[in-house]
């Protein structure tokens, strides 16, 4: 066979898929003992207790439970029961509010640690400090201070997106290399023309990579987030769905997360893609 | 020396040393440039000639001493002294076009942009790269990089040229070419030129006056070398002319022998740095011109013969 790297690949990938597919598909069928019982009471058990039917969906109840949410994504019946596309645009929407302002905040305050070394000495105790902190651990503080369980999310995706963004940008701002500096300086050219002509883009690379890891942590976060306030969004499903005991819903839901956050990777992977230069 | 247009006062460079102290790169080094002149400097690898031109152009601080341009003690870079960098410095991220436009735009911020993108498109042809505008320092080859290099520093029309080895990645035909614009477009303007190369026959061509530079650290000014040739001299065939075997070999010889043993021969004979000796080698040996009165040792440890003795001296001057 001549195929191309690529093309094996492929072929393995599918091969993959197709075994996990089937594995999962023959664990899930077992039949336990069926037990003996009045069916009013066998019916309040449910299948599992009495048919000897695994808890554990196959990948045929997924898929059709797939194709349940995707014929139907957006629709609102309460509080309790919306589309799994209204929860995910609520968390899409959350992480973007909140990953948008840590990228007004950290890019410029990178910018200022990467050309002050006085500023990044003077910043650094306190970013050492402030970085390790879950971010989950910020939530209590706060919904007693901003009082609304939907803004303190986004604070708390603002709070983790913040210091990849801030780290990377100091240090691409900081690297920037020494005889670009000097071209701008024979040629008389004065700081912010410097900052936006030189610095921006001999760092750019560097800054998208601090928000390509931002994004995906933000990502990672807010599942968590949305289980710990509750209302809305994808992490409020997966947790609510759990509580309904619909194991099918909530793999469903982990696959959707998944899917989104690759989406958000390479929206971000094609960015830095645009900003980086060979030399 | 009739006019200082530039003049290095007393420069020294230290740099701290890896366990503590500092070692000294050159010190105190005097050297005057008149308006129009130009000069080449030649001395071996790491003797600190990049280090030199960093001081003219105002992109590094001396340890002690002043560079005066224009009757001005020079603070920080100038768009008035362009630089061509030994290592391109090309911005990546830009086209040719971009990189050389940016230099233009920033010397005439107000022109309207096809005017400023006319201008960069004149030197781009200049330098033999039309065709290539589009493309990303990083597709160029090395020559064709250093091109660009040069298209910027002279898109701005400076008063001062600092060129550190502009021409060294070219291959022969290239650079005699470029030579032969660079000195044009010098003479034309009335340019003054600082230049550093290892090239001894481009620094005659080029050159009116040739500072060589002893070997580092310590390194000083050891000899200028003026230019007997004539003017108008042509590439063709100046190395044709009756003077400049003289020139070639006592530049040669100084690079070979006397650029290391230069402290000795500072200390066996005398050595006023504010007076740098100039030479004025005429065939078929070369003579001392500004100081001929200067009490000279022999010259036994210098094979070739390269400098007179005092006496022999008279005739040239
Ligand atoms: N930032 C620095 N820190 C310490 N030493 C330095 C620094 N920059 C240069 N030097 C030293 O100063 C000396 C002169 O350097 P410079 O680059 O001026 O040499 P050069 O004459 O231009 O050499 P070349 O012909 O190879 O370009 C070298 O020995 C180098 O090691
Ligand atoms: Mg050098």
């Amino acid at each position: 066979m001549n195929l191309s790297v690529g093309m094996r690949a492929a072929v393995v990938s599918v091969a993959i898929f197709v075994a996990f597919m089937l594995a999962w598909h023959v664990a899930t069928q077992g039949s336990g003992p069926v037990a003996q019982m009045d069916p009013e009471y066998a019916k309040l058990l449910g299948l599992t207790a009495t048919q000897g039917k695994s808890a554990m969906p196959g990948p045929l109840d997924v898929g059709m439970k797939l194709w349940e949410h995707l014929q139907q994504p957006f629709y609102d019946k309460g509080p309790n029961d919306k589309g799994v596309g209204i929860q995910l645009a609520y968390s899409i929407a959350r992480v973007g509010l909140g990953y948008l302002l840590a990228v007004a905040f950290a890019i410029p305050i990178g910018f200022l640690i990467g050309m002050s070394p006085l500023m990044s000495r003077a910043l650094d105790p306190f970013i050492q400090v402030l970085k390790p902190i879950s971010p989950l651990a910020w939530m209590p503080l706060a919904l007693y201070t901003i009082k609304d369980s939907h803004l303190s999310s986004i604070f708390v995706i603002f709070i983790c997106s913040v210091w990849p963004m801030m780290i990377n940008t100091a240090f691409g701002v900081a690297a920037v290399r020494k005889e670009w500096l000097n071209v701008a300086r024979t040629l008389e050219v004065g700081p912010l023309r410097r900052a936006f002509t030189i610095i921006l883009p001999a760092a750019a690379p560097t800054i998208l990579t601090g928000m390509r890891i931002s994004i995906g942590i933000a990502w990672l976060v807010i599942v968590a987030a949305e289980m710990l306030v509750g209302g809305t969004g994808i992490g409020y499903f997966v947790w609510n769905e759990w509580n309904n005991l619909s194991i099918t819903n909530v793999i469903t839901a982990i696959l959707l997360i998944g899917l989104v956050g690759m989406l958000l990777d390479q929206v971000l992977a094609r960015l830095t893609r645009l900003v980086t230069f060979p030399e | 020396m009739t006019e200082k247009f530039i003049s290095i006062e007393g420069i020294t460079k230290r740099f701290p040393a890896p366990g503590g102290g500092a070692t000294t790169v050159f010190e105190d080094l005097w050297l005057a440039m008149r308006r129009g002149e130009f000069t080449c400097i030649i001395g071996h690898s790491g003797c600190g000639k990049t280090t030199v031109l960093n001081v003219l152009a105002g992109l590094d601080v001396p340890s002690e001493g002043t560079v005066i341009v224009d009757g001005q003690a020079i603070e920080g870079p100038s768009i008035d002294r362009a630089v061509i960098f030994q290592s391109h410095a090309l911005l990546p991220w830009r086209s040719v076009m971009g990189n050389v436009v940016y230099a233009v735009a920033s010397k005439w911020p107000r022109w309207a942009r096809t005017d400023q993108e006319e201008q960069a498109q004149k030197f781009i042809d200049l330098v033999g790269l039309t065709g290539a505008e589009h493309k990303r320092p990083a597709e160029l080859s090395g020559g064709m990089k250093q091109r660009v290099g040069i298209a910027r520093a002279l898109s701005i029309e400076p008063k001062i040229m600092l060129m550190d080895e502009p021409f060294s990645a070219l291959d022969a035909l290239t650079r005699g070419t470029l030579q032969d614009e660079v000195r044009r477009i010098c003479m034309e303007t009335g340019q003054t030129a600082f230049m550093i190369t290892h090239d001894v026959d481009e620094a005659i061509y080029l050159a009116d006056r040739i500072v060589m530079m002893s070997n580092g650290p310590g390194a000083l000014f050891a000899e200028i070398v003026e230019n007997p040739l004539p003017k108008d001299r042509k590439r063709t065939d100046f190395h044709k002319h009756p003077l400049y075997y003289g020139v070639r070999n006592h530049i040669i010889d100084f690079l070979i022998t006397r650029s290391k043993n230069f402290a000795e021969e500072v200390a066996s004979r005398g050595f006023d740095r504010r007076q740098v000796p100039v030479v004025r080698p005429l065939a078929p040996e070369p003579v001392i011109a500004a100081d001929a009165g200067r009490e000279l040792t022999s010259s036994a440890s210098r094979p070739g013969l390269s400098r007179p003795t005092a006496a022999a001296a008279s005739p040239g001057s």
